[in-house]
C-alpha cells in the first residue's frame, strides 16, 4: 500500500519547511502533498516557493501534488488558487469546491481533499467524472462506510477509475473559520496576527475544566488534540480496497511513523503501540475521541 | 427582498405566514435536515398542510434535505427529495452533492437552492452548483465579513440570501465536526450539533454543569445565565487559563446591515431557528417584516427602531445580538 505526507497543517518557518522536506526525500513515502491549506495570510513561503519546491521534490521521482487552501472567502483568495491550478507542474488536490470548478474547467486530473465533502459514491462518481483521480473520506467517516461506498463504486463500474485515500494518521482537522483562534488566545485582532501561530509548531492545547485533552488550535483550524492512528487498520483498508494512507506531519518524528506505516503488516513487530494519546473512534462509527483496543497491532 | 423564516411545526409555520414571512423552510423529520432535534419537523402529511396554509396566504414553502448522505440511509435521503417534489414546494434546500445530483436527474423542474451546509463561500464554488444542478439561490455560510458577501454577490451566478438572524455558527457550516469528535454525531452526518441525549445537567458544588458525552462544556456559577453545550461556545482551558476558547455565546442580528445587504443586491434574509418556539418565529418574523417594509418605504431614512432591537434581545440566545463576521473586527 502507498504512504503518503499530507500538507503541513502548521504555519513553519521557511527554512524548517525545505529542511523537513529535504528529509522526507529520504523516507519512502510515495506521495508528497504541500502547500498551504489553512490560512492565505501565513506567507513564508509564496505561492511561487511552494510551486518551485513541488517541482523539486517531483525530480526525486516521488508523486508530489500541490494541495489548495480550504476556505476560500476573499476574491484575493480565489486568484491565488486559479494561479496554483495553472500554474502547478504537477496534480493539485482541490480543498474546496472551488478548486474542483477551476480544475474541472481546465480539464485538469486532481485529488479530492478531506473537506470535500464526498460522503457517499454518488457524489465520488460525480467527481470522477469531472477530473478526480483519486480521494480523500472526510475523517469523520466510518470504515463500515468506506468499505460501502466502494462496494458501491464497483457496482456503479468506476472504482477502478479512482483512489482511495485515508487520512490515518496526525491531529484530525476537525473545523474550519474565518476567525483565528491563535489570535484570539492572544487577545491579538485576526487583521494584525503578528502571524503568531508560528510560535505554535504543533498548535495550542485546549483542555476541558476537567483537565481533559479536546482539541489542538492551529490558526482558523480546530484539529483533534488526540493524534488519529489507523496504523492498526491497515490490513483492513488493504482488503477493502483503499490505496493510500495519508500521515499529517508532526513536528518530531514523522519520517519514523512514515517508515511503520509502510513496513507494517499483520505478523510485523514493528508497530506504534496504541496509547490514550491516539484515538480511532470515527473508524469505528463512535464518537471521534474514542479509542477502540481492537485489532492485531496494539 | 424576500424574509425567509424558520418552522419546526405546523404552529411555528402558521406564526410564520402570519406575521410576514415571504417564504417559510421546513425539513422531514429524520436525520435528512440540519435541524435533526426529537419533537421537531414534518411528517409527509404535515408537509402537503404547511404547504397548502403557506399558498392560501400567498407565501412559499422550502423544504431543506441538507444533510450528507451516507450509503447505508441514501434511500432516505431520495425519498426526502422524492416527497418534497411530489408536494410540489416551491424550493429544494440540499448541499450534499449527491443528493443534489439526484434531484437534478430524476426531478428537472425541482427549484434548487444551496444550502448553508454546502459551505459555498465563494463565486467559483458556486458556479460549480451551477454548472452542475442549475441552482437558482445559495444561502451564504456566516463566516464571510460584508465586504466578502459583496465581493461574492458582483460575481455570484446565483441569487443569494444571507442569515440575518439567530444563533450563530463561528465554523464554516458544512466542515465542522467538532461535535462528531464527542458524540459521533454531526450537523453533516445526523443534521445534530451536540445532540440532546448527549447532554447532561449537573448542580455540583462548583456550580451547574454541563456535559457532553461525559466531557464538562462549561460551569456556571451564581447569576450566570447557562447555555446549551454547543461545543464552540464552552470555556476550555488553555495553560491553565479558562475563557470562551472558541467564542462566546452571542447571536447574530443583522437588521442595521438591511441597506447594506440590498444594495449588495441580496436577494433574501433567512432567520436561524427550526428549534425555536412558535412564540419566536412570531416575534422575530414580525419585527422583521416592520423593518424590510420599512426600508422598503423610505430607503434612504431607514433606522433601526429602538423597539425593535429591544423585542429582538429578548428571544436572542444569550441575550446578546452581534453582526458576527459581517463585522470585520470579529474575523
Amino acid at each position: 500500500m502507498k504512504v503518503s505526507l499530507g500538507p503541513i497543517l502548521f504555519f513553519w518557518p521557511k527554512q524548517k519547511v525545505f529542511d523537513f522536506y529535504e528529509k522526507m526525500l529520504d523516507t519512502s513515502v510515495d506521495t508528497i502533498y504541500l502547500g498551504e491549506t489553512v490560512c492565505s495570510k501565513r506567507r513564508e513561503l509564496s505561492t511561487a516557493d511552494w510551486l518551485d519546491l513541488a517541482e523539486r521534490l517531483a525530480e526525486s521521482g516521488k508523486e508530489v501534488v500541490v494541495s489548495s487552501l480550504a476556505l476560500l472567502m476573499a476574491e484575493s483568495e480565489l486568484s491565488t488558487l486559479r494561479s496554483i491550478c495553472e500554474k502547478a507542474p504537477v496534480k493539485v488536490e482541490a480543498n474546496d469546491i472551488s478548486a474542483v470548478q477551476v480544475l474541472s474547467e481546465k480539464g485538469l486530473p486532481f485529488v479530492c481533499g478531506p473537506s470535500t465533502n464526498i460522503y457517499n459514491a454518488r457524489t465520488l462518481k460525480l467527481m470522477q467524472e469531472r477530473g478526480a483521480v483519486r480521494w480523500v473520506m472526510p475523517v469523520e467517516l466510518s470504515g463500515h462506510c468506506l468499505q460501502t461506498i466502494l462496494q458501491q463504486a464497483q457496482e456503479m463500474g468506476f472504482a477502478d477509475k479512482i483512489e482511495t485515500e485515508v487520512f490515518s494518521y496526525g491531529h484530525l482537522p476537525l473545523a474550519y473559520s474565518a476567525r483565528c483562534f491563535t489570535a484570539r488566545h492572544l487577545d491579538l485582532p485576526k487583521d494584525n496576527c503578528k502571524f503568531s501561530c508560528i510560535d505554535y509548531p504543533e498548535g495550542i492545547l485546549v483542555k476541558s475544566q476537567e483537565q481533559q485533552k479536546l482539541f489542538n488550535l492551529n490558526g482558523t483550524q480546530t484539529q483533534s488534540s488526540d493524534i488519529y492512528n489507523l496504523l492498526a487498520q491497515k490490513d483492513e483498508m488493504k482488503a477493502m480496497g483503499v490505496d493510500m494512507l495519508r500521515v499529517s506531519p508532526v513536528v518530531e518524528g514523522t519520517e519514523q511513523i512514515i517508515e511503520r506505516f509502510k513496513s507494517v503488516g499483520v505478523s510485523n513487530e514493528n508497530s506504534i503501540p496504541l496509547s490514550d494519546e491516539f484515538c480511532n473512534g470515527y473508524w469505528y462509527a463512535k464518537p471521534g475521541m474514542d479509542t477502540v483496543l481492537e485489532g492485531g497491532l496494539i | 427582498m424576500e424574509l425567509v423564516c424558520p418552522a419546526g411545526s405546523l404552529p411555528a409555520l402558521k406564526a410564520a405566514v402570519d406575521n410576514g414571512a415571504s417564504a417559510v423552510y421546513v425539513g422531514f423529520k429524520d436525520e435528512t435536515n440540519a435541524r435533526h432535534f426529537s419533537g421537531l419537523n414534518f411528517k409527509e402529511a404535515k408537509v402537503q398542510s404547511a404547504l397548502s396554509y403557506a399558498r392560501s396566504k400567498g407565501v412559499k414553502l422550502f423544504v431543506a434535505v441538507n444533510t450528507y448522505s451516507q450509503p447505508d440511509g441514501w434511500q432516505k435521503w431520495q425519498k426526502a427529495v422524492d416527497i418534497a417534489s411530489d408536494v410540489g414546494v416551491d424550493a429544494l434546500i440540499c448541499a450534499d452533492i449527491g443528493v443534489l445530483d439526484y434531484a437534478t436527474q430524476q426531478h428537472p423542474d425541482l427549484n434548487l437552492h444551496l444550502s448553508v451546509q454546502g459551505s459555498g463561500t465563494n463565486s467559483a464554488s458556486l458556479s460549480f452548483y451551477k454548472d452542475n444542478f442549475n441552482i437558482k439561490r445559495a444561502v451564504l455560510p456566516r463566516v464571510l465579513s460584508l465586504k466578502q458577501v459583496a465581493q461574492v454577490a458582483k460575481k455570484s451566478p446565483v441569487d443569494l440570501e444571507v442569515f440575518a438572524f439567530g444563533s450563530l455558527c463561528i465554523m464554516a457550516e458544512g466542515r465542522c465536526y467538532l461535535s462528531s469528535y464527542l458524540t459521533d454525531q454531526s450537523p453533516n452526518t445526523c443534521g445534530a450539533c451536540s445532540p440532546a441525549e448527549f447532554v447532561r445537567w449537573q448542580e455540583t458544588d462548583s456550580g451547574l454543569e454541563s456535559r457532553l458525552n461525559e466531557v464538562l462544556i462549561d460551569r456556571y456559577g451564581e447569576g450566570e445565565k447557562a447555555g446549551y453545550p454547543t461545543l464552540c461556545k464552552g470555556r476550555f482551558d488553555i495553560d491553565g487559563q479558562v475563557s470562551n476558547v472558541l467564542e462566546e455565546p452571542t447571536s447574530l442580528n443583522t437588521i442595521g446591515l438591511l441597506p447594506d445587504l440590498d444594495a449588495m443586491g441580496i436577494k433574501a434574509v433567512k432567520i436561524e431557528g427550526r428549534q425555536r418556539s412558535p412564540v419566536y418565529v412570531e416575534q422575530v418574523v414580525k419585527v422583521w417584516r416592520q423593518a424590510i417594509d420599512d426600508y422598503q418605504r423610505n430607503p434612504d431614512n431607514f433606522k433601526v427602531k429602538k423597539q425593535w432591537s429591544k423585542a429582538l434581545a429578548k428571544v436572542s440566545e444569550g441575550a446578546q445580538t452581534t453582526l458576527g463576521a459581517y463585522s470585520r473586527s470579529w474575523q
